[in-house]
């Protein structure tokens, strides 16, 4: 049996590498994956912390958590797709119209 | 698990997409490793099939093969950014290994209060579907609505012009 300090490394690994994902790349694609990986290191910890005080609420909130994730890809990849049809780009540094 | 930092490095779109399906499927792995195979089924159908197709048919709709031309042309405008995000992520990380390893003692005084886990429990379905409907009930309804609305707004945002 796997001690729950592993679980919850691995965890703060996977968010981090979301948050480097998130900051570093000029992609809308690539930063709404680095969501997606922030959103399962999330996950992973709910999970880890529900099997060590033996309830199942930690799978509960999980479910939870996939399903607001698809409602946030459906809503982020229909953005995506209207920023590039007025744009035919997909670096988020260009789209400044709304700056000041 | 080396996967999703190779998620966040590749410079292709497509790749990046499905090397995160292979991230999820270390992690459904893993789920299963703690008891929880209804949620290593709902990473896998949902997350790997449903969310995952998704993303796919969006990148070879937009035809993105090309990002960091961009990045090559503005480099020293850009790397001011780049290393604050990278050196926040670090810190971030740091932070997260520190604060959930050192939860020791206030893990044992939570464990004092509880049974053994039953691992038996924590894997029924069953279970998992009553606590749903009755304690969870009300998220349960909330969420399908969140879901409508997800839709609805996907289905306006997509359409022909704004």
């Amino acid at each position: 049996m796997v001690p729950l300090e592993h679980y919850l490394i691995l965890s703060a690994i996977l968010f981090a590498t979301g948050t480097i994902g998130v900051f570093l790349r000029r992609n809308v694609i690539t930063m709404l994956l680095s969501i997606e990986v922030m959103l399962n290191a999330a996950n992973l910890a709910f999970i880890a912390f529900g099997r060590t005080i033996g309830s199942a609420d930690g799978q509960v909130i999980m479910f939870f958590v996939v399903t607001v994730a698809a409602a946030e890809a459906a809503v982020g990849l229909a953005l995506v797709i209207a920023l590039f049809r007025h744009r035919e780009t997909l670096n988020p540094d260009m789209f400044t119209s709304l700056k000041w | 698990m080396a996967a999703s930092l190779l998620v966040v490095l590749g410079r292709n779109p497509m790749h990046s997409v499905l090397l995160l399906i292979v991230s999820f499927a270390a992690l459904a792995g893993l789920y299963i490793t703690l008891n929880s195979p209804f949620a290593a089924v709902i990473q896998i159908i949902i997350y790997a099939g449903a969310i995952m197709v998704l993303f796919l048919f969006v990148v070879m709709l937009l035809n993105a093969h090309k990002e960091d031309e961009y990045l090559a042309a503005g480099a020293p405008a850009m790397k001011k950014p780049l290393y604050f995000g990278a050196v926040l992520a670090v810190v971030l990380a740091a932070e997260l290994v520190w604060a959930l390893t050192r939860t020791g003692p206030a893990q044992d005084a939570l464990l004092a209060g509880q049974a053994a886990p039953d691992a038996r429990a924590l894997e029924s379905v069953r279970g998992l579907g009553l606590l749903l409907f009755t304690d969870y009930a009300f998220a349960f309804e909330v969420t399908s609505i969140l879901i409508i609305v997800a839709m609805v707004g996907a289905v306006v945002l997509a359409k022909r012009e704004l």
